[in-house]
């Protein structure tokens, strides 16, 4: 049975992973060997994760004063997190060794990330909250300079540290706050006093403060700016990763924050989240309009689909709880589709993917799927996933000029969108070299897998929602 | 004293700072002005912590005294991992432009 000296098995098991995988580094030449290391990791650290989410069990018991809560609905968002992760491996393991030598180190890297995912997912202190988005921003500093020679590696590098530790210096400024304006001297999210009718000056400060570095992490407007340089410089494969997984952990804890800390007083912070999230969605989408390399417009799109998650914090009800996870495992699995496919690509602009049906018709099919689910058609898990943030939305019965704004921009999106399914297939190459770096018969299969789970997740998405609350935990 | 200059010295220090970061275009000066931003912080949870100790006496929990203190050692540990990682970085880029200055990089823009 579980009591409160309990520890997720996720959290320790992927930091010991992590020091593993580097000591593979240390030890082991086979640039092979980490790949399979990691993606054995990852399914152990997966089974550990659904033994504890069905069982209630976990492999280490440490006291945590109950600064780290645990429900099924976290923990099925850690094992999404972790689904998306295995299959980024499984897709993209190999193009590590494009970026450099240090192969081991960057799935290291990534390890440690995840631990920082399981926390942000789980905290229940502003301490943990700190402490799980710095573990999952560090390391992604690293993982955005790893072209070493590349100078927009190093720009985007530079860039993303500047602006991700300058956020983190607001948002301890908002917990500091915050931790000075409540009588109880607690950074508890559930024993936060906030007083009676209107905030406390400093409480009201500081939540602003935290709304602000929340809105930098997760690249809404009008503190995106650093987005578009940071995905488009870091190498591709990383920004797979944090264009999805990294992102989505983002909004999961923005969530959390802001439902367990502040959710009774939602009236009057409600405003500054419908102002982003309105600006958000016109200026990621019009934006990505202009675009014409696909790194770029995945960049802005990445922004665009930020103003989406953002109307699961506008409306913060049951049917946003469950559709931000749903858009959670949809956006991810797609973005990790698409970008595990445009690393294939010798060219990134919308031109270069001129006539690829008729030489790749397996990609091709793949990159359709993705780009149809971005963009939100019927039968695709982008579909059920905006569904949802618009139900979750509408259901607040107030402002519903962002819902029909959403669906706007939405349209706008499939235009952006569909502009690259256009060159795949009804435009002919000009050049008669190859597109696509050599892709095997398992890359092929995997994508026609990830194609199968997203159209099965738009036909069927109770499979998420019931899992969410399966086993109801204490 | 009273809390209210702690409070007034903190956000002093914490506005230099974020109008380093906003106005500086050296890379390495935008970075101790980040680092003037947590300090600010640090300083004013341990003025809190002390302020809600004492509106405390007598149904004193030990736990309300320690837990701002105890944040800051975080602080400073994170802070500490961030230059590590920072200052590769400012290396890095050094090496490949000879130059620490944030100017530069907005000419790679296309």
């Amino acid at each position: 049975m579980r009591t409160d000296r309990d520890i997720m098995n996720a959290i320790i098991l992927t930091a010991i992973w992590g020091v593993v995988m580097m000591l593979a580094g240390a030890f082991i030449q086979n640039k092979r060997i980490p790949k399979y290391l990691a993606i054995s990791g990852i399914l152990l650290i997966l089974v550990a994760n659904c033994w504890e989410l069905y069982t209630g069990q976990t492999l280490f018991s440490v006291d945590l004063k109950d600064m780290i809560h645990l429900n099924s609905f976290n923990l099925a968002f850690i094992s999404i997190a972790l689904i998306c992760t295995l299959m980024y491996f499984l897709l993209s393991g190999r193009d590590f060794e494009k970026v450099g030598t240090h192969v081991a180190e960057y799935f290291a890297l990534i390890f440690f990330i995840l631990c920082g995912v399981s926390l942000v997912a789980t905290f229940n202190t502003l301490l943990i909250l700190f402490l799980g988005i710095e573990i999952m921003s560090i390391p992604l500093y690293i993982l955005t300079g790893s072209d070493k020679r590349n100078l927009k590696s190093n720009e985007a590098a530079l860039k993303y540290f500047l602006m991700g530790s300058f956020s983190t210096g607001i948002m301890l400024m908002g917990i500091v706050l915050i931790y000075g304006g409540n009588s109880s001297a607690s950074f508890y999210l559930n024993q936060i006093h906030l007083g009676v009718g209107k905030m406390p000056v400093m409480i009201a400060a500081g939540l602003v403060l935290l709304m602000i570095s929340m809105s930098f992490k997760v690249s809404a407007a009008p503190f995106h700016f650093w987005t578009p340089d940071v995905y488009d410089g870091a190498p591709t494969v990383f920004t797979a990763y944090m264009a999805s997984v990294v992102k989505v952990a983002g909004f999961f804890a923005f969530m959390r924050l802001f439902e367990n800390a502040f959710g009774t007083i939602q009236p009057q912070w409600q405003n500054l989240v419908v102002i982003i999230t309105a600006a958000t969605l016109v200026i990621g989408n019009f934006t990505a309009v202009f675009q014409q390399s696909v790194k770029r417009m995945l960049a802005y799109s990445s922004i665009a689909q930020a103003g989406f998650m953002m109307l699961a914090i506008f409306a913060m009800n049951l049917a946003a709880k469950e559709g931000l996870v749903l858009y959670a495992a949809a956006y991810s699995l797609a973005s990790i589709g698409i970008f595990a496919i445009l690393i294939k690509m010798k060219d990134y602009t919308i031109s270069g993917f001129n006539g690829l049906a008729k030489e790749q018709p397996v990609l091709a099919f793949a990159a359709t799927v993705f780009l149809l689910s971005l963009t939100g058609i019927p039968l695709t898990a982008g579909f059920q996933a905006k569904f949802y943030m618009l139900l979750a939305a509408i259901n607040t019965h107030h402002f519903v000029w962002l819902v029909i704004l959403a669906v706007g921009c939405a349209a706008i999106s499939a235009y952006y969108y569909f502009r690259v399914i256009q060159a795949i297939y009804f435009k002919e190459s000009t050049d008669t070299e190859p597109h696509i770096w050599d892709v095997t018969l398992a890359f092929k299969f995997l994508l026609l897998l990830l194609v199968a789970v997203i159209i099965i997740l738009g036909v069927k998405p109770e499979l998420i929602i019931d899992w969410l609350h399966y086993f109801p935990l204490p | 004293m009273e809390i209210k200059w702690y409070i007034d010295l903190a956000v002093a220090l914490f506005s230099i700072g974020v109008i380093g970061v906003l106005t500086r275009r050296n890379a390495i000066i935008i970075f101790m002005c980040i680092e003037l931003m947590l300090n600010a912080v640090n300083l004013l949870l341990v003025a809190f912590s002390k302020m809600h100790a004492a509106a405390e006496v007598g149904s004193i929990s030990p736990s309300v005294v320690s837990d701002g203190q105890l944040f800051v050692f975080f602080i400073m540990v994170v802070a500490a991992a961030e230059v590590s990682v920072g200052l590769a970085i400012i290396v890095m880029m050094y090496r490949n432009t000879h130059s620490t200055d944030v100017n530069f990089l907005n000419r790679l823009k296309h």
